[in-house]
């Protein structure tokens, strides 16, 4: 019998256990943890700096890993840079793009964004002194691409989120891009959320620099990647020094190498982008088509559930067109910290908060936040059923 | 289990109506990043003693409980001694230790669930924070008491 999806994360056998909560970790594979292992116990070694054998086999398994990313990417080697996080990966774009803003110059970002993609720019604004303005998103959470007057002349950057991590909303980037590079701006993507659904081509999608984390694409912690254009990379300036990325260095000045060793100042996390490439490779083997009607499904499921449960309302897209199976809700009454206390104790893990996204949080009027349930290609009808039993009994507890 | 921690003693301590003062003396304000609770604190005071306190809970109903509570006790209390409530009532969650008053009992609940323990303390550090904002007391020579903590 062809083995389940969920067969590669033991954690998932665990009785009576329901995990909703892939968009703030995602459960790793065996085949990742092994590899990550496999690493450390046979060629942990620094990486492009030594000639012994192990270091050897570092170099090989890290730069297998960037062809995984790049394959996952449908990207060039060069145009990937090992990072030690999503956000450190935007931190990293904010901080090289800004180096060339100046007073007058404008930054668009959404009021979806998570504050990954928002505090770096609000940040450098303070110091380089442009401004940074939000496209408004609309009741449902969708972004309102209806005007994109914010994104004009003045506009050197747009940076917005490929997916929201509370309404699950997709982003139309096309669309973006198009209004972006029509001002001669540049199109920063956070994909933070996207990638876990499926392999992602972003010059395809009209991006310029594109970030996500291997921790909710089923790698291991403590890394991330940052994909630029080839052309993009090469005109951007370093934004951490140290080893591993400079040429020549004299008395008063460094020549920093070529991306993407121009951006991965010392010691790279080799083990986990081992364990990230390898995480992608085993997305990449993935029936994507089966896994997504089979998401859907559940998210249908799941919508209708909880709309039909008493004065619990959904929050983002009511319906199943460009969204991903991710899903928040409100409860009357019912603080959402106290909800996803409950629901553990059932045995189903939600986050509950305001998910690293206040603005998003003000726009769309929920002073106290929201429950969200995330799911993955690993979860399924009982995590769903679950879940709406769980909160039902929550809701009579707290009401 | 956790309906256990929301019994209704907690439930009707979380539905106790809040109000700010009008013109308080010291206040303060401390937020819970991780669930997003925030408390405000408005305090009265007459010579380092607590005569009027007023609060505005927004978050969980183990906050708002906490919330109550913290005001409830501090009225009466020198500034030490609402200042050293925190550390009580964390001694109560994370140490075992008795309720330090009757009137805490009902968060010994909490004590099994850590990453509930800042929901109920959040409301004790903003006493706490609220406290250390007020202005110095002047002596009153005439009062042979006045250098006091009482």
């Amino acid at each position: 019998m062809k083995p389940s999806i969920r067969d590669a994360f033991p954690v998932l056998a665990r009785a009576g256990f329901h995990y909703l909560d892939s968009a703030a970790m995602a459960q790793v594979p065996s085949a990742v943890v092994e590899a990550v292992a496999k690493h450390d116990l046979a060629a942990r070694a620094n990486v492009h700096r030594g000639l012994h054998e192990l270091a050897r086999r570092a170099d090989d398994a890290y730069d297998g890993a960037r062809r995984s990313v790049a394959r996952f990417l449908s990207a060039a080697e060069d145009e990937v840079v090992f990072t030690g996080g999503c956000t450190l990966a935007l931190n990293m774009a904010a901080l090289a793009l800004g180096e060339g803003l100046r007073p007058g110059d404008r930054v668009v970002v959404s009021e979806a964004e998570h504050h990954s993609n928002l505090l770096p720019w609000r940040m450098l604004a303070r110091r380089r002194g442009f401004e940074v303005v939000a496209l408004a998103v609309g009741g449902d959470g969708r972004l309102r691409l209806d005007d994109l007057g914010l994104i004009d002349e003045r506009c050197r950057v747009v940076a917005v989120t490929h997916a929201s991590n509370v309404t699950g909303a997709v982003t139309d980037i096309p669309r973006l891009a198009e209004a972006a590079h029509g001002v001669g701006a540049v199109l920063v993507v956070d994909g933070a959320q996207r990638v876990p659904h499926g392999p992602v081509d972003p010059r395809a999608l009209g991006a310029d620099l594109y970030a996500f984390a291997g921790h909710k694409a089923y790698g291991p912690t403590g890394v991330g990647v940052l994909w630029g254009r080839r052309e993009r990379l090469a005109a951007l300036p370093p934004v951490l020094w140290g080893g591993g990325m400079v040429g020549a260095v004299g008395p008063d000045e460094a020549e920093p190498l070529d991306p993407p060793q121009r951006f991965e100042a010392g010691t790279p996390p080799v083990a986990q982008a081992v364990g990230l490439g390898v995480a992608l490779d085993w997305m990449g083997g993935l029936d994507w088509t089966e896994v997504r009607t089979r998401e859907t499904q559940l998210t249908r499921r799941l919508i209708a559930g909880l709309g039909a449960l008493d004065r619990v309302r959904v929050v983002g897209p009511p319906d199943l067109e460009a969204r991903l199976p991710v899903v928040s809700f409100v409860a009357e009454g019912c603080h959402p910290h106290d909800l996803a206390h409950l629901l553990a104790e059932h045995g189903v893990a939600v986050r509950g908060g305001a998910h690293c996204a206040r603005p998003l949080m003000a726009a769309l009027g929920l002073e106290d936040g929201c429950v969200r349930a995330s799911l993955a290609p690993y979860s399924n009808r009982a995590d769903v059923e679950a879940l709406l039993y769980a909160l039902d009994k929550a809701i009579k507890v707290l009401r | 289990m956790s309906e256990e921690l929301y019994q209704q003693a907690i439930k009707d301590l979380a539905a106790v109506p809040s109000r700010r003062l009008a013109a308080p003396d010291a206040g303060a304000t401390l937020d819970n990043p991780l669930c997003g609770d925030t408390v405000s604190l408005d305090l009265q005071l007459e010579r380092g003693r607590i005569t009027g306190l007023g609060h505005g809970a927004k978050g969980c109903l183990l906050c708002k409980a906490a919330a109550t509570v913290a005001a409830q006790l501090a009225v009466g209390m020198d500034a030490a001694a609402a200042s050293g409530l925190a550390d009580r009532v964390s001694a109560m969650l994370k140490q075992g230790a008795e309720p330090a008053f009757p009137v805490l009992a009902a968060f010994q609940a909490v004590a099994p669930y850590k990453s509930r323990h800042g929901c109920v303390l959040l409301p004790f550090k903003a006493l706490a924070k609220a406290v250390a904002s007020a202005p110095p007391v002047t002596p009153d020579l005439d009062d042979p008491d006045s250098s006091r903590s009482g």
